[in-house]
């Protein structure tokens, strides 16, 4: 199989004992049949499918943006937009935090860049401990659906780096299909949203890059 | 008593199903999944949330997440405007559908959380739950919800001594000769698994194994109608 195609659930993917079941796939006796509705991809042996809808779900090392919702004596809970929130706790804060000053770093209603660190029963935890982590103070948030993340970052960030190069924006994508868009100017994070959503819309389009490049040429004159 | 053979008012063979049949994939955009599906002068739209965190906290399952189905007829589905709102007839469908869904979900992944499916009838003409069930799993699929499986629902019944597939209204409700009539709604999986039967009225034990293969043998044709619309919609996906 070199296509990627579409399956919906109970559809046999692969027969034969060549394969193994990746994510959103089953063995059942010799055939690779799949859990859920997306595009089935097969590498290195390896059949997944690609979920094509849905809610996001949190995964350990991903970069999302939420809003905090409650301050606790240790910590921040922070809405990422999926059914369990996010823990931040007051020991994944990269600098020194007064016991009764956590609203100083982050008060309830701010946006937050976070990382999520892992995933237990309890909930998910959250952590600031990286570049590019924190509270955002300024610049403009774009919601998109979160299967369209990827569309927007493309092909090792060509499509994220070409947006930021074109509009002069500083742009980090939250995989939870929250976009941060900063710029020096409005007119530019403007500018930014609306190529985010042109791609978010055309991301069926094959050679989605290119088809960008060309639509920025034609909103210069 | 009458020995005739029931001959089918719209002309329809007896193991014809109403047409048209028409699925629709995602026309409900807040929702994480939706469908709709029609068959003949039925209408059922699905609508699908979540999974999310169950409310009330007392419901919670830790062990895995919940199905939650709520079946609705609207006021102006039918022709006298009926009260809106749950009755007992909706609460029941609400739990039939719960159970026709819940062997093919996978919700080992989600404890305490609950996926919750509300399927609502716009246009009703006689085997709704069906088109509930066949909405309501194709609206799953496109949540992304993970499962083994698909299901198909169709109904068949009794007019008098005779097997008909697909009962319209007037077959259902109006019927009256001999043996009067008997809808029995039936789910299967793709793999011909019964996930639902429903009977209420007499049958033998033959003919009720003859319908089972009818049902069967439709619910065949309804799931490559599911699986086509799914197919098709990827392009189209907001």
């Amino acid at each position: 199989m070199s296509e990627r195609k579409v399956v919906i659930p109970g559809e046999v993917i692969e027969k034969g004992n060549d394969f193994l079941p990746g994510e959103g796939t089953e063995k059942r006796g010799e055939e690779i049949v799949a859990l859920r509705y997306g595009l089935a991809e097969e590498s290195n042996r390896l059949v997944k499918v690609i979920p094509l809808s849905g809610v996001y779900n949190p995964r350990r090392g991903n970069v999302v943006i939420g809003k905090v919702e409650l301050i606790t004596f240790n910590g921040w809970v922070i809405d990422i937009g999926t059914a369990e929130n996010a823990f931040l706790s007051l020991t994944e804060v990269p600098r020194f935090v007064n016991k009764d000053g956590l609203d100083e770093v982050m008060d309830i209603g701010d946006m937050a860049v976070i990382k999520i660190a892992g995933i237990n029963k309890r909930g998910v935890d959250a952590t600031i401990k990286s570049r590019g982590l924190g509270r955002i103070d300024e610049g403009l948030i774009v919601s998109v659906n979160p299967n369209k993340v990827p569309r927007i970052i493309g092909k090792e960030g060509s499509m994220i780096n070409l947006i930021k190069d074109e509009t002069r924006c500083n742009i980090t994508v939250g995989q939870n299909g929250l976009v941060w868009i900063k710029g020096d100017k409005i007119e530019d994070e403007l500018y930014a949203k609306k190529a985010i959503l042109f791609v978010t819309e055309k991301s069926f389009t094959s050679g989605l890059t290119e088809e960008v490049k060309k639509w920025f040429e034609g909103g210069k004159k | 008593m009458t020995t005739k053979e029931y001959k089918r008012k719209d002309g329809r063979k007896n193991d014809e199903m109403r047409s048209p049949i028409v699925a629709k994939i995602g026309i409900i955009p807040n929702a994480d999944g939706s469908a709709m599906f029609q068959i003949g002068k039925t209408i059922a739209i699905a609508a699908v949330y979540g999974p999310k965190k169950m409310h009330p906290q007392h419901s919670q399952n830790p062990e895995k997440g919940t199905l939650r189905c709520t079946y609705n007829m609207l006021s102006f589905s039918v022709e006298d405007r009926i009260r809106p709102g749950p009755s007992r007839r909706s609460t029941e469908i609400s739990k039939i559908t719960e159970w026709a869904l819940e062997p093919i979900v996978i919700l080992d992944k989600y404890p305490n959380m609950v996926v919750d499916v509300h399927i609502n009838i716009t246009q009703a003409d006689a085997g709704t739950r069906c088109a509930g069930i066949n909405a309501a799993a194709m609206a799953l699929a496109h949540a992304g919800i993970p499962m083994k499986d698909m299901v198909s629902s169709v109904s068949v019944g009794k007019m008098d001594k005779t097997l008909v597939l697909d009962l319209d209204k007037y077959e259902d409700s109006e019927f009256k000769d001999g043996e009067g009539s008997t809808d029995i709604p039936m789910s299967f999986t793709r793999s011909g698994e019964i996930t639902h039967l429903q009977l209420d009225g007499k049958i033998t034990k033959v003919q009720l194994k003859e319908a089972i293969k009818m049902a069967k043998k439709a619910s065949e044709e309804i799931y490559e109608i599911q699986k086509k619309a799914l197919k098709e919609s990827v392009g189209e996906l907001k």
